[in-house]
């Protein structure tokens, strides 16, 4: 009996900067030293979503968990799991808050609240085997929908199954097809939007990277109901491994008849191929998509004419995200009710985030539409790390706002983000905690969007600077009263005025921290003091003089020679010389120098 | 029959055809809506959010200018949402724009000076970094990044009607910038000098290299005997920038003009136009007869001769040898006149009034001058003359007619309309067939060649001889042209070329008018009809019958392509790199 045991082992990109390919290769010699190569099998999977913790190790069937699994840990992994029979507890994943080391992958704290749909397979198969895609019931909806329905009864089902798009606006998924299936032409397009480009989002990665198959499955699904023949993925040039995996899916697709001309002898015909991003922010906007597959610049165009009319150069084209096409496979093979049955009334199914700053879980989880905020950060990624204090949450990226303590408990969903002034977006989503500076993250993503602008509307190209110049203004401690007002003009003349949805959400994050931390902003503009001691003209670093032992570490350290002192002699920090820099801070031993 | 489409513009019920924007549904109920990166049919992107309008039911203002018209919309064009936005967006667009509005070229037609007047605006409260500071200057064509407003009005014109792409958006966000491909400076990439940007420009971000300076000097200089030419184009649109109606004939005050600036002489460039058709007609009927290079392409365009000598650098023998009118005149006026009135050469400066900025850089080419001598001094363009006028304090609307000098005077109804494409071919069509039959014709209209249709095929037939002719203008037409004669497919004998659209009338060099008056006023079509109203208006309407050519051959050239012609009146061409 061959291959009793997998090891799975990530290599997503998160992973694979952890060095997961050195710790293949280990754990292979170390299997071949053991002679253990007829029943031991290492598989290189996509994404776990614990990155936090990787690289991450699950041994099956038993759903062994292992994580921040080094090289040198190979030969004792083997050993101790396959020679012994013992868990290695060295590398045994331990919970952040009952300090339990975990045995099973699905019984720990991350995994116990998330539903898979999108991520399914993440994790589960090897992304560049189309076998194993097959194995777990790959393109059997393909068959399904070419040889059981009609394109219409596709698109009814996507409708009634309440999937919404996962890209940003959430718009109804099957709306957009019945569009494109309805309107009239010759050449039709299905494109994929796998442009991600949200600070800290990388859930589309994920899903190209760990199961390729499912996207490209879905987009012929997708060909199929709207009447087109021929797809696009406009992915990043930035994301070498999902477009490596992606393509590889695609030729060995091609080659097993599941693209290509008479698709399982049904008469379909579907190619798709990839046009890469050079990673503007912009490109991600549908139309300025649309433009650069065409080979323009990366520019939004006027809407009306909608893509489901005039696309693709003038065709029809449908233009979904990666997680939303991730959805389609599942939709069909286990039916509209079961997809609508999770979620809120009106936001179905499940949705990825991608969650990062301060937070002891950073990865990718992915929840029913309905879960709290509340239970995200606090249940499923263990809270703040350091025991410091929640802020703020922003959700929406650059384009979305934050989220306060107040509105933990409300469910997400698209309409009640966006009713406590955020928006789902892609699903990135950063904690903040005490120490962040609220005018500062304004200024944080007024910044990238002033390099991501594209430039072709006033309104953005110079509202979205006149916005950063105020808030650098304010950083600097040289805000004026007025300054506010100007900002909220210039935000409302983005909202109203600009060309696409870049420009009009793109003063969100300030409006949004101005509601809700307008304090920290009149702290810095009034008192001229940065709360969180972030903003660096705002900050005095001070010794407390109680506490100081005099020891010298901060004054040998200081590179400006700022700090006055001599032995047994309480320091002083000279503000005049002092360049903010922390290192004092971080060199006391006695945590006598604070920030004020 | 036309779908019609019922909407309301501002509670105004108003019926339109399907297909009719927003902004051209309210300019039929008299409602103005503003614009800035607009230009009709060149360049619709609904990008300078100026035309926002209210409709009813989306969320974000739209733009009018893009914005098709549908059953049952309701519009608002002056809502308190609508005013407050574009206020703002104007006030952003201003406070990354150089306001040295008083010292500006283009004070007083500046699309968006007017605008910040229409819209009432009281203060520029927005202030912050100005994202261009570069100034590049050109022979003929200076661009100033600190003006520009990135309407890419110039990239489309270049791209879409030109088809040169020498201008293009470089850069992103607040350093996006309309700029020469690879961030070259313009002459060293694919611009032809042809000034279509420069007329198209809302702003001062682009106009022509003033030497008005230097024309001034020389009249001031007592030393120096001073010539002004003016080309025929002129006449019919300097007006214009006297406040005239667009398409208002003003040769009488132009010449009346240039007389009290002081030149020592006014003569027309019209006088050449008439020799050039002697010179031309006579270069292609020989080329017929002895079998060489054909189709012959006229010459007169020195944007065109730009565009060939970079575009289709193979095929400059198809180009007639004939330098442009104005070369001509200038050539003879320091050999032919200067000899018959005792002057000296060197002592004489000619200054020549011209619609187009590429005239400065045929000026500048080394073919056209004659022992060291340049054959024109200085070219300024018609918004330069009208410069030197006003700043001489004259009164242009109210001083009296008057008649070109002697020698030189304007020439026939064939000449002017050079100014018109189509112009040059039915001038040498009237010559043409006289010489081929021998006989004089009664014909003397050919309405197939006159309009703005990009490209006009024609074919006489005339004493056993079928004539194909082309007439093409606009770099698009031209290149569609160029491609059959580099193809070897081309049916034609002849081709007119003229590099910018509608031919001369609507020059580089000439007054600007603004997008909104374009989109509703073939200006084009206007001021052609003042050169075709002197034609049919003169006596004399075949270039063969201008006295004063007649004059000319018997006292100096002896007969057209003659040795002294050779010598003075032709030219050669050479192939240039596209991009260095």
């Amino acid at each position: 009996m061959a291959n009793v045991h997998e090891i799975r082992v990530c290599g997503g990109t998160g992973c694979h900067n952890n060095k997961s390919a050195d710790l293949i290769k280990a754990l292979k010699k170390a299997i071949r030293a053991a002679g253990l190569t007829e029943t031991v099998k290492v598989v290189e999977t996509g994404c776990f979503g614990l990155c936090e913790k990787g690289p991450i190790v699950m041994v099956c069937p038993e759903e062994t968990f292992y994580s921040q699994v080094a090289e040198e840990d190979a030969e004792e992994l083997i050993n101790s799991h396959f020679v012994k029979g013992e868990l290695f507890q060295k590398r045994l994943y331990k919970t952040i808050k009952d300090d339990i080391k975990r045995r099973a992958f699905s019984d720990t704290e991350f995994y116990k609240k998330q539903t898979h749909i999108a991520l399914k397979n993440g994790g589960l198969i090897d992304p560049e085997n189309i076998d194993e895609y097959l194995a777990v019931g790959g393109y059997t909806a393909l068959e399904k929908v070419l040889k059981e329905m009609t394109p219409a009864e596709v698109v009814d089902v996507v409708t009634k199954s309440g999937l919404r798009g996962r890209g940003g606006g959430g718009f109804s998924t099957g709306q957009k097809w019945k569009f494109a299936m309805l309107a009239q032409g010759d050449k039709k397009y299905v494109a994929c939007n796998a442009d991600e480009g949200d600070p800290g989002a990388f859930m589309d990665r994920s899903i190209l990277e760990g199961d390729p198959h499912a996207v490209v499955e879905a987009m012929a699904i997708a060909a199929f109901a709207i009447g087109a023949d021929e797809g696009y993925v406009y992915v990043r040039a930035e994301y070498p491994t999902a477009v490596k995996h992606l393509q590889k899916a695609i030729d060995d697709a091609m080659e097993y008849g599941l693209l290509g001309e008479d698709i399982l002898g049904t008469g379909f015909n579907f190619t798709l191929s990839i046009r890469l991003g050079a990673g503007a922010f912009v490109c991600g906007e549908e139309t300025a998509l649309l433009n650069s597959i065409e080979g323009l610049r990366g520019e939004p165009r006027p809407r009306p004419p909608y893509p489901a009319n005039k696309g693709v150069f003038g065709c029809p084209t449908i233009l979904n995200n990666v997680e939303t096409y991730a959805n389609i496979t599942t939709i069909i093979n286990e039916g509209w009710e079961k997809f609508a049955a999770l979620g809120t009334e009106k936001s179905k199914g499940t949705k990825v985030f991608a969650i990062g700053g301060k937070i002891n879980n950073t990865g990718l989880l992915e929840i029913a539409m309905g879960t709290t905020l509340r239970e995200i950060i606090f249940d499923i990624c263990g809270g703040i790390p350091n025991g410091r204090k929640f802020k703020a949450a922003q959700t929406g990226g650059p384009s979305g706002g934050c989220i306060t303590e107040k509105n933990l408990d409300v469910p997400i969903d698209y309409d009640n983000l966006v009713a406590i002034g955020s928006m789902m977006g892609s699903g990135g989503l950063i904690v903040m905690d005490e120490d962040n500076c609220m005018v500062d993250v304004a200024r944080f993503f007024m910044d990238f969007i002033v390099d991501e602008s594209c430039g072709k509307c006033p309104t953005c190209r110079i509202g979205t600077k006149r916005m950063l110049e105020i808030l650098e203004k304010i950083c600097e401690g040289k805000g004026e009263l007025a300054d506010i007002d100007r900002l909220q003009d210039i935000a409302q003349t983005l909202a109203n005025g600009a060309l696409c949805a870049l420009g009009q959400s793109a003063s969100n994050p300030v409006l949004s921290t101005l509601a809700h931390f307008k304090d920290e902003y009149l702290a810095h503009i009034v008192d001229k003091k940065c709360p969180a001691g972030v903003c660096k003209n705002l900050t005095d670093y001070v010794i407390l003089e109680d506490k100081c032992k005099a020891c010298g570490l901060c004054r040998k350290n200081c590179p400006v020679d700022a700090i006055i002192g001599e032995n047994k002699v309480v320091h002083v920090i000279d503000q005049e010389k002092c360049i903010k820099c922390g290192t004092c801070l971080a060199n006391c031993a006695f945590d006598a120098i604070i920030k004020k | 029959m036309e779908k019609m489409v019922n909407l309301k513009i501002n509670g105004i019920p108003v019926t339109v055809p399907d297909g009719t924007t927003v902004l051209e549904a309210a300019r039929t109920l008299n409602i103005k809506i503003p614009t800035l990166c607009y230009l009709k049919g060149i360049n619709e992107i609904g990008a300078c959010r100026m035309c926002l309008v209210e409709v009813k039911g989306a969320k974000a203002l739209q733009p009018a200018c893009v914005y098709p018209v549908a059953e049952g919309i309701e519009i608002l064009t002056n809502s308190e949402r609508v005013r407050k936005t574009r206020k703002k967006n104007l006030e952003l667009i201003l406070s990354d724009h150089n306001r040295e509005c008083t010292s500006c070229i283009r004070s007083n037609n500046c699309e968006l000076q007017s605008m910040a007047k229409e819209l009432g605006l009281e203060e520029v409260t927005i202030s912050g970094e100005i994202s261009g500071s570069l100034v590049e200057v050109n022979t003929a064509i200076v661009r100033d990044e600190s003006k520009c407003i990135f309407c890419k009005r110039c990239i489309a014109v270049c791209n879409k009607v030109q088809s040169l792409g020498a201008l293009a958006a470089a850069n992103r966000g607040f350093k996006a910038v309309a700029q020469p491909v690879f961030g070259k400076a313009l002459e060293d990439v694919n611009c032809i000098q042809c000034g279509q940007c420069v007329i198209n420009c809302p702003v001062g971000a682009l106009y022509e290299k003033d030497e008005t300076e230097k024309a001034l000097s020389f009249i001031d200089n007592p030393n120096l005997y001073t010539v002004v030419v003016t080309a025929p184009a002129v006449r019919a649109a300097l007006g214009e920038e006297f406040g005239y109606e667009i398409g208002t004939d003003v040769t009488g005050k132009m010449v009346t003009a240039g007389k009290m600036l002081g030149f020592d002489k006014v003569f027309d460039v019209n006088f050449a136009a008439d020799l050039t058709i002697m010179e031309e007609g006579t270069e292609l009927i020989g080329r017929i007869q002895n079998g060489g290079t054909l189709p012959m392409i006229t010459s007169c365009s020195p944007g065109w001769i730009n565009f060939c000598e970079k575009n289709y650098p193979e095929q400059l023998a198809h180009l007639s040898t004939c330098k442009s009118p104005q070369g001509m005149i200038g050539a003879l006026v320091k050999t032919h006149f200067a000899k018959m009135n005792n002057l000296d050469p060197k002592d004489i400066r000619v200054i020549s009034i011209m619609p187009c900025t590429a005239k400065k850089t045929e000026v500048a080419r080394p073919q056209l001058a004659n022992n060291g001598m340049p054959d024109i001094d200085v070219v300024l363009t018609t918004r330069e003359y009208a410069r030197i006028i006003k700043g001489a304090g004259i009164d242009f609307k109210n001083i009296p007619d008057s008649a070109f000098d002697e020698y030189y005077d304007e020439g026939t109804g064939a000449a002017v309309i050079f100014g018109a494409t189509g112009g040059v071919m039915e001038a040498a069509l009237r010559t043409a067939i006289e010489v081929i039959t021998g006989e004089v014709s009664d014909k003397v209209d050919y309405p197939q060649v006159r309009g703005v249709e990009g490209i006009k095929e024609f074919e006489v037939t005339a004493g056993g001889l079928t004539l194909k002719a082309c007439v093409a203008h606009g770099g698009a037409n031209i290149k569609k042209v160029m491609d059959e004669v580099k193809a070897g497919t081309s049916p034609y004998h002849f081709i007119e070329i003229m590099a910018c659209p509608g031919g001369c009338v609507n020059g580089g060099g000439q007054p600007i008018v603004d997008a909104q008056t374009k989109a509703v006023l073939d200006i084009r079509a206007e001021r052609a009809k003042v050169l075709y109203n002197r034609d049919a208006n003169n006596p004399l309407r075949k270039s063969h019958d201008n006295p004063s050519v007649k004059r000319i051959y018997e006292e100096f050239l002896e007969k057209p392509n003659g040795h002294v012609s050779h010598e003075l009146l032709h030219t050669h061409y050479e192939a240039k790199p596209k991009y260095r």
